[in-house]
């Protein structure tokens, strides 16, 4: 049996939604009450419905983060060439550990789901951009850039 | 054994960037051949070549194609798989970012096969960085009039590992939580919007052009059993040359880890991400096929330095981080089994444990309500078949720990008893 209500042909109101969640990410870093209550009222959709969505994504926050958000992946090939080192390394450039933000609101650190990056195990994203292979040294360099 | 590069024939050779180098590489060869064809005589070759589906769960393309083109609806969809989130898995990133064309072309071809007007690459977030290339690629194959019968559009996913499941994948799209959906309906009959809709990997959907280049039978005479052509794997993890590599249906395990990706004192392998199955260093003469161990093609090899029970630990931390939470076996089941894990890895393991997980394992393996929980307790299982001494030892020695640091002696000795 279906667990789906409806059956129409692509007119549903949260069709756009997870783009549209995205692109609001992409300019403001996290979903505000705010927007989410707005994109509901727009789409037709209790504000559940909205909130639902953007809090089961682990890329849509829905509480402010970082301008500069660091994605150590902590799965098992990046763990078995020491995370924890990692994660010192990057606490050591800027004090912070992991589901913090740095005071200055530059940056916030996340341990995060693989991110497809084994081969250069142990790796990182900032925003969108991949390091891999990182050593202490790296990480020092990587977080100076920005 | 060499590699064999079929899907991965382009990568390196083709510019990512410019159509032109793949059409001078004899891109769109098959589509313009498939164009002549009709829908079913496409899903008949594709059928006869014994093509199953490369993202893990290995159901026969041609069939699922043959489904969804008999299935009755307005609108047809067809969906890349492009949701790589397995652990250790990047083939598909790999043949993204190297030949996207290829990906288009079968595409385009599977699209005619089914009567999709409209198909989507569905990317993980991970992988914003290619999503402008991909589009790249689509609008130059738009600007050479491929894309008539069939639009591509990419769709970027938001972070969740369920995503991959295809009706979580669905649901995404349709803008709901990424959650499964109870089957049937099959998506081939009711998916996306309820609409027939096939969802195919990267990795299958790229095999299509050759096989309709070269033939169902060219296909066919790769592989072993009912394991055709050839698989791509991504190595990582204890070995000295991590990477991408393809091979024949049927190579031999060792062929993979230790012939071209370095491995050494191989302790186990595990096959297939976080769900898949955990096998000991000697039974690397086993071949890689769906009939023995394939999963996704995500490889990870463990030298003799690792505890087993670290890496269980590490595979249902993430599968109970990644558990979309609408099933209670999954949900529950990650949990108190990521608990007992835990307990264990720390030297605070008992006896009942042991059963513990293995009753959880059969309950979750029977009720949950996709892939993820269903096989959430492999690696666990593969760990209590293959290393059972390493769980009664930390056992012993977490009844030693408490002992130690005072208290529940009467406990010790109920173990050695």
């Amino acid at each position: 049996m279906s667990d789906k209500k409806k059956t129409t042909t692509g007119a549903e109101p949260a069709a756009g939604l997870l783009p549209g969640l995205k692109s609001e990410v992409g300019r403001k870093g996290y979903i505000s009450g705010e927007t989410m209550a707005a994109v509901a009222g727009q789409a037709g959709l209790p504000l559940n419905s909205v909130y639902g969505v953007a809090s089961f994504y682990a890329y849509l926050p829905v509480s402010p983060v970082g301008k500069n958000v660091i994605k150590v992946c902590n799965c098992l090939p990046c763990d078995m060439k020491d995370v924890p080192a990692v994660v010192d390394g990057i606490r050591r450039e800027i004090a912070i550990g992991p589901g913090q933000t740095t005071p200055d609101g530059k940056f916030t650190l996340e341990l995060v789901s693989c991110i497809g990056a084994c081969d250069q195990a142990p790796a990182m994203m900032i925003n969108d951009k991949l390091y891999g292979d990182l050593t202490a040294e790296k990480i020092a360099g990587i977080l100076k850039s920005y | 054994m060499a590699e064999k590069r079929i899907v991965l024939g382009n990568c390196g050779i083709v510019d990512p960037q410019d159509i032109g180098s793949y059409l001078k590489a004899g891109g769109f060869k098959a589509y313009e051949k498939a164009r002549r064809m009709k829908p079913k005589a496409i899903v008949e070759e594709v059928k006869k070549s014994g093509l199953t589906g490369r993202g893990g769960a290995g159901f026969s393309c041609g069939l699922k194609w043959e489904m969804a083109l008999n299935a009755k609806g307005g609108q047809k969809y067809l969906i890349c798989n492009a949701d790589e989130g397995e652990v250790g898995a990047f083939k598909d990133k790999y043949i993204l970012s190297r030949d996207p064309f290829g990906l288009i072309e079968g595409m385009l071809i599977a699209g005619m096969a089914i009567g999709a007007r409209l198909a989507y690459i569905y990317l993980r977030n991970e992988y914003h960085s290619l999503n402008s290339l991909l589009v790249s690629a689509i609008e130059q194959a738009r600007a050479k009039g491929y894309l008539k019968e069939t639009d591509i559009q990419v769709f970027e996913g938001a972070g969740a590992y369920v995503c991959g499941e295809e009706s979580a994948l669905m649901n995404s799209i349709e803008g709901q939580r990424g959650e499964s959906r109870y089957k049937p309906p099959y998506p081939a009959y009711r998916g996306l919007w309820d609409m027939p809709t096939i969802i195919n990997n990267v990795e299958t959907l790229m095999n299509i052009p050759h096989i309709i280049n070269k033939g169902s039978g060219w296909f066919s005479a790769m592989g072993k059993g009912r394991s055709k052509g050839s698989k791509v794997f991504s190595v990582s993890g204890d070995v000295s040359r991590p990477g991408v590599y393809e091979l024949e249906m049927g190579s031999l395990l060792k062929e993979l880890v230790v012939d071209l990706a370095g491995a050494a004192e191989i302790k186990a392998v595990q096959i297939g991400g976080a769900t898949g199955n955990i096998i000991p260093g000697y039974m690397t003469d086993t071949p890689l096929s769906h009939e023995t161990f394939l999963g996704s093609g995500a490889v990870v090899v463990f030298n003799s330095t690792r505890d087993i029970i670290d890496i269980v630990y590490s595979d249902m931390r993430f599968l109970n981080e990644e558990s979309c939470g609408k099933c209670t076996p999954c949900r529950e089941g990650t949990e108190v089994m990521l608990e007992i894990l835990g307990r264990l890895r720390q030297g605070d393991g008992h006896e009942r444990d042991i059963n513990s997980l293995e009753e959880l394992a059969r309950v979750m393996a029977a009720a949950s309500l996709c892939g993820l929980g269903q096989a959430a307790a492999v690696p666990v299982l593969d760990s209590l078949r293959y290393f059972y001494n390493e769980y009664i030892d930390r056992i012993g020695q977490s009844h030693f720990l408490r002992s130690y640091l005072g208290g529940e002696m009467a406990e010790l000795k109920e173990g050695i008893r």
